[in-house]
């Protein structure tokens, strides 16, 4: 009798998300689907509102990466104020944000890592679920935990230090940024007491990148071997091929590391990027229009940027860069896992950045703001950690906002989880007669290594559980499991 | 405090002097006593329209802006029953308002926030009533969201151009009555006037076009201590 499997709420991601799954007579997966069952409506509500109130209102999306949305707004809104696409800010502006950009890539990754992934590596993805949580990661590696709650910390205050508030801050400006870094925050992220200060963060990014590269060496196949599939990878890269998480030019390989885009301008990426909607989910399904619907689907965020790229621009990030890109021969890593290997190096890269950022003279004197000539439409991208972030706006001549399209992270990574969910389902579930706690939980992996931002990829709140129901094939509710 | 003014007075108990016509809420202010209010403009001739600034004299309940100092006047200020009652009428403002204060370029400058937090307003205990009063956008250097207006006048009787009011009211009653600006004057204010009539504005209801978060969080006017502190400090 065919069945349906619901995994509703999915657990340890960000926003609220079910997965179906349905099975046929022979207990095989006919289909699955990753639904985002939350709708926002920022895209509305924005309209009518001054247009530099945008970077500000718009962050409201996300607690966990409101820097991302409050910068990519930001540099839009700078296109519309003349102020430029991302290069024409003073120095002071621009590193202020990048200072700012690379607490939050910092923090971010911390989080995930140390709260959301590292459950599933140190206990197993069959581990018990009550100790296979943050909190059996407190009680059992307790040193690791510190490290997380802590590597959070520290980018948080870089965000403080920077836009104001760790949380919802207003840094950011048309044109520019709206404070210089005092030399009290200089001081103490360089030199602050143990281990709040960045040779220790630094330190530690290493050490838990070593952490990772251990597990990987001791479970290669596992990490290689799930969810892995090919797909086309899409970033933002610097003008030279490096790695640059807040500006730059879209570049798109396929599996293989054939150029699809290069050296696009993102003004202008309403040429070569379409979003389609479905039905049964609120998030639309981006794809290239090059490829077309059924070909055109990207990754993006670290795994998406590590193919990109040619080099990362810090020493550290780019030695365990060259040992990553062994591992696929110089190719295009399409392993799902690999996520986590790919977001550890830009941690580390973070860790640099803020280092040579902090040093910079530029941050504690200069202009601040520059004006130009306005127009009516400014598109603003920035990799943000979950990957690439769009935010596009139009304005009348009374300075309201017309128009708003956001495509964030997740949304680009709409289609590549329902496939990872599909590879899943049908590797762990097909002709097995009962569904069990580990296999929802592979499931739920294979959408953890994204890091999805649910809440910002539907423009919700609370937590984000995954529910798993299963229905026969009339449709009937057979079993549903929460985890 | 000058012991050679005409009227004595106290205000809890505090000696006070004011001069001869001095209204109790600037003679309370020049003897170092805070009295909230949200339409209050010193120099300006009272409107008495927020409410914020009820106090007690001699047993009665007076708006502090319009009722002139008279010798030997006892006023209560900073009881638990005033305090209580201000505290309502501050979220009557918020819940007939869109205020919106995350996102609102005058958070941290704005008098209703720091007034709900002097007095410690948690959840409005009414309803909010959403009101749909509009923008208008249409002047050169002001952003005007009448969502946002608490209607305490002081744009009505400050902001001038050329000797003509560049804000009024219209309407009557309920939901028709709202503030409307006029354009045509809006848009031959100076960039510097738009200021004053943003800063002059206790909310976020009048903005300065094309500016925004200028001042960081932390060093906006409200940010280190708590609105009235200015006065209670001299």
């Amino acid at each position: 009798m065919s069945q349906k499997i619901t995994i509703e709420p999915v657990t340890r991601v960000e926003g609220h998300g079910k997965v179906t799954i349905h099975l046929d007579d022979n207990n095989n997966v006919s289909e699955s689907r990753f639904h985002i069952v939350e709708f926002r409506g920022f895209e509305r509500f924005v309209q009518g509102r001054p247009y530099w109130e945008a970077p500000v209102l718009v962050q409201r999306l996300c607690g966990i990466c409101p820097v991302s949305h409050h910068l990519a707004a930001a540099k839009a809104i700078d296109v519309l104020v003349g102020a430029g696409t991302g290069e024409g800010l003073t120095p002071t502006g621009e590193k202020m944000r990048r200072l700012m950009h690379y607490g939050q890539i910092f923090q971010s990754h911390a989080l995930h890592f140390f709260h959301l992934v590292s459950p599933d590596l140190l206990f197993g993805i069959d581990a018990d679920p009550a100790i296979r949580n943050v909190i059996g990661v407190a009680l059992k590696h307790k040193d690791l935990a510190v490290q997380g709650v802590m590597m959070r910390k520290f980018g948080q205050e870089i965000i403080r230090a920077t836009a104001g508030k760790k949380i919802h801050g207003t840094g950011a400006i048309p044109g520019g940024i709206n404070k210089h870094l005092s030399p009290e925050d200089k001081e103490a992220f360089l030199n602050g007491p143990d281990p709040m200060n960045i040779t220790k963060m630094l330190a530690w990014s290493q050490g838990v990148l070593e952490f990772f590269k251990d597990y990987y060496q001791k479970n290669q196949s596992f990490i290689d071997g799930f969810a892995s599939f090919p797909s086309n990878h899409l970033s933002l890269v610097r003008k030279d091929g490096a790695m640059d998480l807040y500006h730059g030019v879209l570049r798109a390989v396929d599996s293989e590391g054939n150029k699809i885009l290069d050296d696009v301008d993102y003004q202008d990426y309403e040429q070569y990027i379409e979003e389609e909607v479905r039905s049964w989910s609120y998030m639309k399904f981006p794809y290239l229009k090059s490829l077309g619907k059924e070909k055109g689907w990207y990754r993006v965020g670290p795994l998406a940027r590590l193919n990109t790229c040619d080099f990362i621009p810090s020493p550290l990030a780019q030695a365990e860069f060259e040992q990553y890109k062994a591992v696929t021969n110089g190719k295009p890593n399409n392993h799902c896992l690999h996520y986590h290997y790919a977001r550890l190096i830009e941690l580390l890269h973070s860790a640099e950045m803020i280092e040579e950022l902090l040093n910079d003279p530029d941050l504690m004197e200069g202009e601040l703001v520059i004006k130009g000539t306005k127009v009516n439409k400014g598109i603003g991208l920035l990799e943000a950690p979950r990957g690439t972030l769009f935010h596009h706006y139009e304005i009348n001549d009374d300075d309201q906002l017309t128009k708003a399209n956001l495509i964030v992270s997740t949304t680009n990574n709409n289609e590549p989880m329902n496939q990872s969910v599909n590879y899943v389902a049908h590797s762990w579930m097909d002709g097995k007669a009962e569904i069990t706690e580990p296999m929802m939980n592979a499931v739920e992996v294979a959408i953890r290594a994204y890091d999805p931002c649910l809440s910002c990829a539907t423009h919700a709140l609370g937590q984000m559980p995954l529910e798993i129901s299963l229905f026969d094939v009339n449709n009937q509710l057979i079993d549903q499991k929460r985890t | 405090m000058n012991k050679n003014k005409k009227l004595y007075f106290e205000i809890d108990g505090k000696a006070c002097y004011a001069e001869d016509g001095q209204s109790v809420i600037d003679a309370a202010k020049a003897n170092g006593v805070f009295i909230p209010s949200l339409c209050h403009v010193e120099g300006v001739k009272a409107a008495g329209s927020c409410r914020v600034c009820n106090v007690k004299i001699n047993g009665r309940n007076m708006t502090a802006c319009t009722t002139p100092v008279t010798d030997g006047m006892v006023v209560e200020n900073d009881i638990p029953e005033l305090n209580e009652l201000r505290q309502a009428i501050i979220e009557v403002l918020f819940v007939s308002g869109n205020h919106f204060c995350p996102s609102c370029e005058k958070s941290g400058n704005c008098e209703l926030q720091a007034l709900a937090y002097r007095y410690q307003m948690l959840v409005p205990r009414f309803p909010y009533e959403f009101p749909i009063k509009g923008v208008d956008a249409s002047s050169e250097h002001i952003f005007h969201d009448r969502n946002r207006c608490i209607m305490c006048k002081r744009c009505i009787r400050t902001v001038t151009k050329d000797g003509k009011n560049v804000f009024a009211f219209n309407g009557r009653g309920g939901e028709h009555l709202h503030v409307v600006m006029d354009e045509k004057l809006a848009s031959q204010l100076t960039e510097e006037e738009a200021q004053e009539a943003m800063e002059i504005c206790p909310v976020g209801a009048i903005l300065k076009k094309e500016q925004g978060y200028l001042v960081p969080i932390g060093e906006r006017k409200f940010d280190k201590l708590p609105i009235g502190s200015d006065i209670e400090n001299k």
